[in-house]
């Protein structure tokens, strides 16, 4: 018998690290000395802040390249980095590096200048993890707690335990796998998170949990 | 005063939650709030409206205001236009008069509290006294830092640099500093006298009361009277829309104690509206929230023309209320509005006048901008979200990792 599943919520503290860029050569620069943590936050920042909104998190890098620099080809090179295929920060952080090299390197290092005010800042966060009440011994107690949770429950779980606590997959997965329910553990791993809204991943999971919890 | 739980029908159950178990963290430490004045301004209001709920989650909590005279409260003037930009001249030794002043308060005023929480610039060189009394030590700026002049800059850092930790309202403040610095946005209180939901007909007898029509479109900018806010600037738009509009504009707004430039504010904002009968210039005395609350609701547009800001919560007050919004790209008025969807926002006087015709010709287009905007403020700038971030600024003192289990 699996132990049972313990929720935990997080909370975030956004630091600024007074670390600046007004050019494609400065935001390389400023990424090459930041922490992962930093890395971290503007990749995942837009689902925190718009998860009610929009399916689609462009990392912030790539939407300031595109909306304050206009340089629509470098932005969309920074937006097609694909974070749901990195098992870590570090392989993250490279990929937009590599990128931001290739791009300067392919203009001698030239690079145009955004307006004064639109210059991007470096942030991370400090993230806080913390207990909830909720406890779930089987998939029926699963499903209910999943529809009543916060959404920075289900955003730990399945965001932070993959790719910033290197777990490699998400909390869910794990426990259905250890509850002998590999099938329902690899349709979850499947899912791309990235692409729904929070709310829209709630439901994806108490859709896939009810096709196999007994009522 | 509302409880803690009243909130739970507005943000959820489990955001409430949440602050019980940061505040049960917190058991046994004392935090004391600093600042220069009690009533008038955003720091007093949010201070206000936030310490009781500090105390409903069982947090220790103080606030105590240092005192200045007029000589001390001039020139902190001095120094929060110079740190917004203004050019400002100091002579040699104006500056000290701060300090002195803060080290005639320091005994009065602290208490040893295990953190120390000071706001702005006025007490900041309370930090003196961090060596003696020990404890924990945070600044809160509340005003745009973006580009201060250099000879202010130089006197503060070293004080700032003192603390353990400084926290700014946008990223844009943001300075390479020596010490931590934490992004956290200020904040309305949903079930305040000046955003909780009132019948409209209150909205319609004090409309009536200042003599305004309600069938006519409103314009108003609801804020202090201030250069910064720019009213006369505000005036100018409203003139060049007037003859294509037949619109009214309501200027309405009060003074802080710490703020001795008002009156001279208002003296010519009623210069420049003088023979317009459809111009309302309004100053509201303290415990107006009700008046305020109206005005916005009636409003039509709403403006926020400022030339700086340190985060313009008016915006997010109008927003609330769902409505449209035409706002300067300062401070930390990006951070509220995305431009065109969740409201307008502004570069100039001429862009101020184009976009007051649009949104008063096209209220569908307005209507859909205010619906944004309330759902924008709801997720991201109510008082439940400003005190989690300071719980959970006051736990993060204690801890060095980015990832800390609580």
């Amino acid at each position: 018998m699996a132990k049972p599943f313990h929720f935990l919520t997080r909370l975030n503290l956004v630091e600024l690290l007074g670390v600046r860029a007004k050019n494609a050569r400065e935001l390389l620069a400023g990424l090459e000395e930041v922490p992962g943590s930093c890395v971290y936050y503007h990749t995942h920042r837009f689902i925190q802040q718009h998860h009610y909104l929009s399916p689609e998190p462009p990392n912030d890098f790539a939407y300031w390249v595109t909306n304050a620099l206009g340089q629509d080809a470098l932005g969309e090179r920074l937006a097609s980095v694909d974070t749901v295929r990195f098992r870590s920060i570090a392989s993250l952080k490279s990929a937009f590096l590599d990128i931001l090299q290739t791009a300067l390197a392919a203009k001698n290092g030239r690079s145009c200048d955004c307006q004064e005010g639109e210059e991007f800042h470096f942030m991370s966060c400090r993230t806080y993890i913390l207990p909830t009440s909720y406890e779930a011994h089987n998939l029926r107690e699963f499903r209910e707690i999943v529809q009543k949770i916060s959404i920075d429950s289900i955003y730990y779980h399945v965001f932070e335990a993959r790719l910033r606590l290197e777990k490699g997959d998400n909390d869910f997965s794990d426990w259905f796998e250890a509850m002998g329910e590999s099938k329902l553990a690899r349709a979850l791993s499947l899912v791309d998170p990235y692409t729904c809204t929070l709310e829209g991943l709630r439901e994806m999971i108490v859709e896939k949990v009810s096709v196999y919890a007994q009522d | 005063m509302p409880r803690i739980k009243d909130y739970a029908p507005i943000v959820g159950s489990s955001t409430i939650e949440d602050l019980h178990l940061l505040a049960e963290r917190l058991r046994g430490k004392t935090i004391q709030n600093i600042n220069s004045t009690a009533v008038g301004g955003g720091v007093a209001e949010i201070l206000s409206r936030m310490l009781p709920l500090l105390h409903d989650l069982g947090v220790d909590v103080s606030w105590d205001v240092i005192k200045g005279n007029e000589k001390f409260f001039n020139l902190t003037k001095k120094i929060h236009n110079a740190l917004h930009g203004v050019a400002e001249i100091f002579k040699p030794g104006d500056l000290d008069y701060l300090v002195e002043v803060n080290r005639q308060n320091a005994k009065d005023v602290l208490r040893g509290a295990d953190i120390t929480f000071v706001h702005d610039p006025q007490p900041i060189a309370l930090i003196e006294e961090k060596r003696s009394r020990g404890g924990q030590w945070i600044w809160r700026c509340h005003i745009d830092f973006t580009n201060p002049q250099p000879d202010v800059w130089d006197f503060l850092r070293p004080f700032i640099e003192s603390y353990q930790a400084a926290v700014f309202s946008a990223p844009a403040f943001s300075r390479p500093l020596a010490i931590r610095q934490i992004l956290i946005s200020p904040s309305i209180d949903p079930l305040s006298d000046k955003n909780g939901e009132i019948p409209d007909d209150l909205v319609d007898s004090i409309c009536a009361r200042f003599g305004i029509d309600r069938k006519r479109p409103i314009v108003a900018q609801i804020s202090r009277f201030d250069y910064l806010k720019d009213p006369i600037g505000v005036i100018r738009a409203y003139k060049m829309v007037k003859p294509h509009v037949d619109c009214q504009l309501v200027l309405a707004g009060g003074g802080a104690t710490d703020d001795p430039e008002g009156a001279q504010v208002l003296a010519e904002v009623k210069h420049e509206a003088a023979g317009d009968p459809d111009i309302f210039v309004l100053f509201l005395p303290p415990g107006s929230d009700i008046e305020i609350n109206a005005l916005q609701r009636a409003a039509d547009v709403v403006l926020q023309k400022s030339l700086k800001e340190g985060f313009g919560l008016t915006v997010a007050e109008a927003l609330w209320k769902a409505k449209p919004v035409i706002a300067s790209a300062v401070g930390g008025i990006p951070l509220q509005i995305a431009h065109k969807y969740s409201g307008i926002l502004s570069h100039s006087i001429e862009g101020t006048a184009y976009y007051i015709k649009q949104l008063l010709n096209a209220p569908e287009y307005a209507r859909g901008l205010g619906k944004n905007g309330r759902e924008h403020i709801k997720n991201n700038f109510l008082i439940t979200r400003h005190i989690r971030e300071y719980l959970l600024l006051f736990l993060s003192l204690d801890a060095q990792e980015d990832i800390v289990r609580l």
